[in-house]
């Protein structure tokens, strides 16, 4: 009984969380405009999303940016991170403390922080202002992903490096960063989901012309319910579960790998 | 190892030109006032802000995120301690799913709602095919909550969760040898531990509250103003940017501060979980 309870509890929370969505996707189907009736099955909003200039331009430019975005801020907050570890106490809080201001900061305020500076200093508005935010919500994101395995490097095998012939920068790339790489993909993941995913600080920081999935989503809902909108959180979804589950398959596979490994070596 | 600093220079150089000269912009016009005479010194635009017509929406914003946050409490920690539950399987699939909506755009999960709030909306159709009388919570107060929860309620799960899941299961059954029902185990050992999974859950879902300003405009229709579409307002139609920046200058500080409260708060606890 009481393990029942539990279950329907459980259930019921993902039914909440779930409703909205499978609701979106089933009417991504009906050929009736208005949700109230259902028409029959119909893929017009699938061919009238692909076909929707609007659309497919803000889906052109999330991902420009998300992608551009993810590697500047993956390189200069890797590089960031190896700086400031290497750096005295003070100077170092002080970058730390100034890095964690736009991720404490509501997005808002940033936004219209970067708004006041791209108008204050006469810029266009559009892509470069809007990549400049992007990456400037970024970067901190990578930093505190590189630094926790930096803190575990172990001095030693840097200087054996050495010791034994390479030169710095050889050291670097053979010892130092393969032992980081899995804080810089952590990074680089999470700045391009972030990029990906941003509503506010784009609003703020882009022109006309230039509008991100998000904008686009948020003018079309705001003049009401349209039925492309439906479509496109359909694969929307689909694309996010089919990329989780991937993630998640590799990893278990890895840990898998792993332990077949280790049974191996005993 | 001091001279490898130098490679973080043009990060330095970055922040100090996109994140700190766009906040000293933000206190530079926060505290001057545009007169005949040019720009002056005045505290005018915080003591605007005192005015009952902006009280009412710094109150309203916090009385909100406050509400949301609770029901995503009451809502989230059962469901993390059964997730955390020793007798409950497939946990990774629980967690993966809990994830998958939060990773689906912000914009895209708030408009489901409105589709299913609408007046002729999926959920009135449904209950006036049942003969039940309709609900009509679009643009009101209890659908920007409604938006709050359904948005945030994984924030305030997964922190709990992992504390929940970390607690060393030989304390709770030293609790239930020593004599404790399951009611005061839960009152004197396992909540007090979860605390600063509860504190980051109510970090997690009341800042983000109190600052949006797409909930407040999609499901509350712009009849509510929140204090994140007073800042847009006065940024974007209004270009009062003096009020806009010493608006966003009382958020920040009272956001920085109640971090700092709840950071200073978390530690004290692990510490003394320590002795």
């Amino acid at each position: 009984m009481r393990n029942f309870l539990k279950r329907f509890y459980v259930f019921l929370i993902f039914l909440f969380l779930y409703a909205p969505i499978f609701v979106l996707m089933a009417y991504s189907f009906n050929s009736s405009r208005s949700r109230g009736t259902w028409g029959g099955f119909t893929l017009k909003w699938y061919r009238e999303l692909f076909r929707d200039r609007e659309i497919m331009i803000s889906l052109k430019y999330t991902i420009i940016i998300a992608v551009l975005a993810a590697i500047i801020a993956t390189i200069l907050g890797t590089a960031a991170a190896i700086g400031i570890s290497s750096m005295r106490k003070f100077p170092r809080s002080l970058v730390m403390n100034i890095s964690y201001l736009p991720v404490l900061n509501p997005d808002i305020i940033t936004g219209v922080s970067l708004m006041i500076l791209f108008i204050f200093s006469n810029m266009n508005f559009g892509f470069t202002t809007m990549l400049i935010a992007h990456i400037t919500f970024n970067t901190p994101y990578v930093i505190l992903s590189v630094m926790p395995k930096i803190k575990q490097l172990d001095a030693n095998i840097y200087e054996a490096a050495l010791d034994l012939g390479a030169t710095p920068s050889y050291a670097f790339w053979k010892v130092i960063l393969p032992q980081i790489m899995p804080g810089i993909v952590t990074g680089c993941i999470l700045a391009f989901t972030l990029s990906i995913d941003d509503f506010v600080i784009s609003f703020f920081t882009t022109g006309v012309g230039v509008p991100n999935l998000s904008i686009t989503v948020f003018s079309m809902a705001r003049r009401g319910v349209n039925p492309k909108i439906n479509a496109l959180s359909t694969l929307m979804f689909l694309s996010v579960l089919a990329l989780l589950i991937v993630v998640n398959l590799r990893m278990s596979r890895d840990i898998k790998a792993k332990r077949e490994k280790e049974s191996v070596s005993i | 190892m001091d001279k490898k600093s130098f490679i973080a220079y043009p990060y330095v150089v970055w922040m100090v030109l996109f994140i700190i000269v766009p906040i000293l912009l933000v206190f530079y016009y926060g505290f001057t006032v545009e007169t005949s005479a040019g720009v002056q010194f005045s505290l005018e635009n915080f003591k605007r802000f005192f005015e009952p017509v902006y009280l009412v929406v710094l109150l309203r914003s916090f009385g909100l995120a406050a509400i949301s946050t609770i029901i995503c409490l009451l809502l989230g920690y059962p469901l993390a301690m059964i997730l955390a539950g020793k007798d409950f399987k497939r946990k990774n699939v629980m967690l993966l799913l809990l994830m998958v909506p939060m990773w689906m755009n912000f914009l895209l999960r708030t408009y489901a709602w409105l589709t299913l709030l609408e007046k002729k909306g999926i959920i009135n159709n449904f209950l006036s095919m049942l003969n039940l009388p309709t609900i009509n919570i679009i643009y009101t107060t209890k659908a920007v909550v409604l938006g709050m929860v359904y948005n945030f309620l994984p924030f305030m799960v997964l922190p709990i969760y992992t504390v929940l899941s970390k607690i060393d299961k030989s304390v709770i059954e030293a609790a239930e040898d020593l004599g404790a029902n399951s009611l005061t185990t839960f009152k004197k050992v396992i909540f007090p531990l979860s605390l600063p999974g509860v504190i980051s859950g109510i970090t997690m879902v009341f800042m983000p509250a109190v600052t949006t300003f797409i909930i407040s405009r999609l499901l509350g229709g712009g009849h509510y103003k929140l204090i994140g579409n007073l800042i847009e307002q006065q940024f974007l139609s209004v270009y009062d940017w003096n009020f806009g920046s010493a608006i966003s200058i009382i958020m920040m500080i009272i956001i920085l501060i109640s971090m700092a409260v709840l950071s200073k708060y978390e530690q004290i606890r692990e510490g003394g979980g320590l002795l």
